[in-house]
């Protein structure tokens, strides 16, 4: 048996000594697609970030394709969606440029780029369906096309782990859907998928099994539980209280 | 022109025309940063530099380009642990910097003249071994800013995906801190101490008036820093004024001129095509 893709064994974190996650144990193998899914505030995005050692875990262990995390280095076989495309500092850069940046875990820092990362950069935009925005700034584009502009760049390192952060919060209806298309095809192609979601729209066909947050803690594990209550409706007036953003540091953007 | 016979004016220009093309390179991912004064702060810690360099009798451009270096990797450690506690020591840097450059320059024989040299610039005492520094530094910082432009442009775009992706982000944020350091030293003896920050940032602002692209951006912003480094050494020549503050007013009248006509461009666009860009898509989501 191959090594689980992701195994968070009674991880816990905490922010300023408050507790986010409490002794939570999660495993992804190879080939699935689970769906964090829990209310806001209920801890689903920082145990993907901790799984990714972008938050650091008081207790517990985490390991990536059966590398301790503190080890792991082939970090071009992760593909990563943030929730939205940092603001930056004003500089425009084209969805061309932003998606190019998906090629450096697998070309290091020093190659120049080639042709294989041009050709993975064009297919990975028409995988997203945005092939004739390639030469147009980021700021220009919708929601909806910056998110899929952030899943191409995490296609174009042709990973085998996906790892997505609420893609489909604030995202446009044909977004959505051309972000579900190129999400099948990933995981046609054999490709594992963990993602955070608020709800799971057209994406629900896909996932196979869903873990639910609640309070830190991981109360559901399995099939995708049925919506419930006015999450049942179909035009529901989602309201996101987004917590306050991490101090900016002076070196970061 | 004649006046550029004389060997003092040509290392003025040489060396004006080298940081022109080497502050944008690196100013342009400051920016991106949001981080266009820290030029300021580091020049202020240079000072320190020089007032030693000054009173130890040793070269002050490079005992600049060593303090500075340390005073940018502590901020960078500083910053990476980051936590509001960061500010203040940010400031205590800073201040402590210029107070400490004041007191050695005091200390030592220099005259306030030899002060203002690095406070305002005096790009024609540049001497052959100034101007060597000054090249070798120059092209150092611009070649690896040029060589090393997708992963420092993936680390100042999104550090958490560089992190992901693998990135020697600290690696490259000290290298970054450390070319700061740098280029506001060799800077420092074209357009001061003061002025900084504007050969950095000005021209990247300029260019990305017009720009789409992060590429695009680099390039105009070297071409204007050549332009307005240039020009301000002729018109500094031609005209008899300050040559620091020469170079930073046609830096910042290329700004205006090339946002006016950016304005004024759009406007007669959108006159031309009444419909327009379509707006974009309202989002599902009320942010709260």
């Amino acid at each position: 048996m191959t090594a689980p893709v992701i195994s968070v064994t009674h991880g816990v974190v905490g922010y300023d000594g408050r507790p986010v996650l409490r002794d939570v144990s999660l495993t992804v193998t190879a080939g699935e697609v689970v769906a964090v899914l829990g209310a806001n505030g209920s801890g689903k995005s920082t145990l993907i970030r901790a799984a990714l050692g972008l938050v650091p875990l008081t207790a517990g262990a985490v390991e990536l394709f059966g590398t301790p995390l503190r080890r792991f280095r082939q970090w071009r076989r992760i593909g990563y969606v943030p929730q939205r495309l940092g603001a930056g500092g004003g500089v425009p850069a084209t969805v061309g440029e932003v998606v190019a940046s998906g090629r450096l875990a697998r070309r290091g820092v020093l190659r120049p780029p080639g042709r294989a990362d041009r050709e993975a950069v064009e297919a990975a935009l028409r995988a997203v369906g945005l092939a004739d925005r390639t030469a147009d700034p980021v700021a220009t584009l919708s929601g909806g096309q910056q998110q899929r502009t952030l899943i191409a760049r995490a296609l174009a390192g042709r990973p085998e782990l996906l790892v997505l952060d609420e893609p489909t919060a604030g995202v446009d209806a044909a977004s959505q859907e051309a972000f579900a298309t190129a999400l099948r095809d990933f995981v046609a192609d054999g490709g594992t998928v963990l993602l955070v979601a608020h709800e799971l729209g057209p994406l629900r066909p896909l996932i196979s099994r869903a873990v639910v947050v609640h309070e830190g803690g991981i109360c559901h594990d399995g099939p995708v539980p049925e919506p419930a209550g006015h999450h049942a409706e179909p035009d529901h007036d989602h309201v996101h209280p987004h917590g306050p953003d991490e101090p900016a540091g002076l070196w970061s953007s | 022109m004649e006046l550029f016979q004389y060997p003092y004016m040509q290392r003025a220009l040489i060396g004006a025309l080298i940081i022109g093309l080497a502050a944008p390179a690196l100013g342009i991912y400051l920016v991106q940063r949001r981080l266009t004064l820290i030029g300021d702060g580091i020049g202020h810690v240079a000072l320190t530099g020089v007032g030693a360099g000054l009173l130890l009798n040793r070269s002050p451009v490079l005992v600049a380009v060593i303090v500075a270096t340390l005073g940018a990797i502590t901020i960078e450690l500083v910053r990476a642990r980051g936590r509001t506690s960061g500010d203040l020591a940010l400031a205590l840097l800073f201040y402590g910097g210029i107070a400490g450059g004041v007191m050695l320059v005091g200390l030592s024989d220099a005259t306030s003249a030899n002060l203002n040299a690095y406070l305002f610039g005096s790009l024609t005492t540049i001497s052959p071994q100034d101007l060597i520094t000054i090249a070798v530094l120059g092209v150092a910082v611009g070649v690896t800013m040029l060589a090393l432009r997708p992963a420092l442009f993936a680390v100042c775009h999104d550090e958490e995906y560089a992190r992901v992706s693998g990135l020697p982000v600290r690696t490259l944020n000290l290298l970054l801190a450390v070319a700061t350091a740098v280029t506001v030293t060799i800077a420092m003896r074209a357009v001061g101490v003061l002025l900084i920050s504007a050969l950095m940032v000005v021209p990247v602002a300029t260019a990305q008036q017009v720009t789409r692209g992060f590429r695009s951006t680099m390039t105009a912003a070297m071409a204007l820093g050549l332009f307005a480094a240039g020009s301000g050494v002729w018109v500094a020549a031609t005209a008899d004024t300050a040559p620091g503050a020469s170079v930073v007013l046609l830096a910042i009248a290329s700004f205006l001129v090339v946002a006016l006509a950016a304005a004024g461009w759009r406007r007669l666009r959108r006159r031309a095509t009444p419909a327009g860009t379509p707006a974009p898509e309202p989002h599902e989501v009320v942010l709260r």
